[in-house]
């Protein structure tokens, strides 16, 4: 709790900062258009008025902290879950394909890494590929990787879930193949002089010393995750996510709306980080981690 | 040698060299020991006088380039490969995410004893240690000493004949040490165990040892071999007795002979 106390103040005063410059760029980013309204409509302003103005306008070029918050209030709270002006609704279509595309992705990392760490053939020829893949924009890869799927009749929520995959399973093979090499050597020599067999070290030794490892990617993957699904819901013509809902706003200048996606996406983002960090706790609880 | 006990370690002409990126180096060199059923064994000498290479020999942990070894009349493979013997490092080197009595029971999981056995076991070895009360903890929970002794524990917990222990107590401070160099003696006094022991201290050596092997490097060697005239029962006063001093003061002479030329 000490730590939070400590933490409490420095992050608040930062937030403050954001907000304060937010508003101060809302006003002279808005400014423009305001002025060209006033000026068609032959009004004048005194300066608190016209300051007023540019903080309440309909599609403002950088709304203001407060309409992007009274818009995510509004559609996360006072709409009906199932309508697909919901934030809820649209943050979980998102969150559906987020953790499918994240379960494939751990999944995937972690038989990749079982294989770099156990063949040094793969080792040297699995390793400069997997670094390449993350070298390709994925905005680039998705829309052909949609394309492809659906002319093999794969539609709907695993096509996005593959381009999570895609962003999730290197953070997992990096962190695991360093986990499961993480025990001493002379942990290894003691299971030597057991003569325990490979798939004994495995289980008995890597897996266990690389649980801290697998925590630590994980929560970097489940993030790569949601950015892999919101982007996957771009080219696809989604029709619901986060994705739909920033692509909708961005047609019809839906400048607000864009905003508070963005906000839903990051607390969905920080709650699937904080989740996987909690089941991180827990785990090394089990496992005897000594409390920090 | 004691008597006419079979042999539990014979080495004849041992020789290791690694390959380094410097070139060769030549870690031990013409080693002929044999150790007999029953003995406790100190390895003394300096830093890279092969001492612990030697030991891991023994253990099958590094593979000798010339000359022969053998455990319990086998190749040190063979008798790896029977658990012919346990091995105490010079950490605790205990799992992390393991409780005590699990971290003893490794080496019983891994030959797959029964459960029940197991148990039985792990408490018999770990009363042997004085750490009953401790199964439930996890190896953070417990001091330096104690984690050493379960990992003494551990090496024990298969019944091994043989005990290979690299410099178990180098990391602990002198009381502890002084504690468990008492404790180990008598644990060796009751189980009949054939115990090789590397030790950089001369009084460690001399207290716990029937003979101490005098080691000297470039190339590691052994340079004397002294029997200990101490009896069985040693209390840790026996230290100050004059037939302690004379063999620690042999054993000093031993060292500063394989080093005169050094330095």
């Amino acid at each position: 709790m000490d730590s939070f106390r400590d933490k409490l103040i420095p992050v608040t005063s930062i937030l403050a900062g954001v907000v304060v410059l937010w508003y101060v760029f809302a006003v002279i980013l808005n400014t423009p258009f305001q002025r060209d309204l006033d000026r068609r409509a032959g009004e004048t302003h005194t300066l608190s008025e016209f300051i007023g103005k540019t903080l309440a306008q309909p599609k403002p070029t950088l709304p203001a902290p407060h309409q992007v918050a009274v818009n995510f209030f509004e559609n996360t709270f006072l709409r009906p879950v199932t309508s697909n002006r919901s934030l809820v609704y649209n943050a979980w279509v998102t969150l559906s394909s987020t953790l499918l595309g994240f379960a494939f992705g751990t999944a995937l990392g972690i038989i990749i890494a079982v294989g770099i760490v156990h063949v040094a053939t793969l080792d040297r020829s699995l390793m400069p590929w997997i670094i390449a893949s993350q070298t390709i924009p994925i905005l680039a890869v998705a829309p052909m990787i949609i394309v492809v799927l659906a002319a093999v009749g794969i539609t709907g929520l695993v096509p996005k879930a593959m381009i999570s995959t895609y962003l999730s399973f290197f953070p997992v093979t990096v962190g695991m193949v360093k986990g499961l090499r993480s025990p001493e050597i002379m942990h290894l020599d003691l299971m030597h002089t057991y003569n325990a067999s490979g798939a004994q070290t495995f289980w008995k030794l890597r897996v266990p010393a690389s649980v801290p490892f697998l925590f630590t990617s994980m929560k970097v993957a489940v993030a790569a995750s949601l950015v892999g699904a919101i982007v996957g819901e771009l080219p696809t013509g989604a029709v619901a996510g986060i994705g739909a809902k920033l692509l909708a706003g961005a047609y019809y200048s839906q400048s607000i709306d864009i905003w508070s996606a963005l906000v839903a996406g990051s607390v969905v983002a920080a709650l699937l980080v904080m989740v996987v960090g909690i089941a991180g706790r827990i785990v090394d609880r089990a496992m005897g981690g000594r409390p920090a | 040698m004691t008597g006419t006990s079979p042999a539990v370690v014979a080495a004849s002409k041992l020789g290791l060299t690694f390959q380094t990126n410097d070139g060769p180096v030549q870690a031990l060199s013409n080693v002929d020991l044999t150790i007999g059923k029953g003995e406790f064994v100190s390895f003394i000498g300096p830093s890279g006088c092969g001492k612990t290479t030697l030991l891991r020999v023994i253990a099958d942990l590094e593979k000798p380039t010339s000359g022969t070894i053998s455990v319990n009349g086998m190749t040190a493979e063979q008798a790896r490969e029977k658990r012919a013997y346990g091995y105490v490092f010079q950490a605790a080197a205990l799992f992390p995410w393991r409780t005590i009595e699990r971290n003893v029971g490794l080496p019983l999981e891994i030959m797959g004893l029964s459960k029940a056995e197991q148990v039985d076991r792990i408490k018999r070895t770990l009363d042997l240690v004085n750490l009953r009360g401790f199964e439930k903890k996890y190896p953070w929970q417990l001091s330096g000493g104690m984690q050493q002794r379960a990992s003494i524990a551990r090496a024990l917990a298969f019944d091994a004949d043989l005990l290979l222990m690299d410099e178990p107590f180098g990391a602990l401070d002198e009381i502890v040490r002084d504690h468990l160099n008492e404790q180990l003696l008598e644990l060796w006094g009751r189980t009949n165990k054939t115990i090789c022991f590397v030790t950089h201290s001369i009084p460690e050596a001399v207290y716990l040892s029937t003979r101490i092997v005098v080691m000297s490097p470039r190339p590691g060697r052994v340079s004397d071999i002294i029997e200990s005239t101490l009896p069985k029962q040693r209390p840790l006063d026996i230290r100050e007795t004059p037939e302690f001093l004379a063999i620690a003061a042999r054993v000093r002479d031993g060292l500063r002979a394989g080093h005169s030329y050094d330095d």
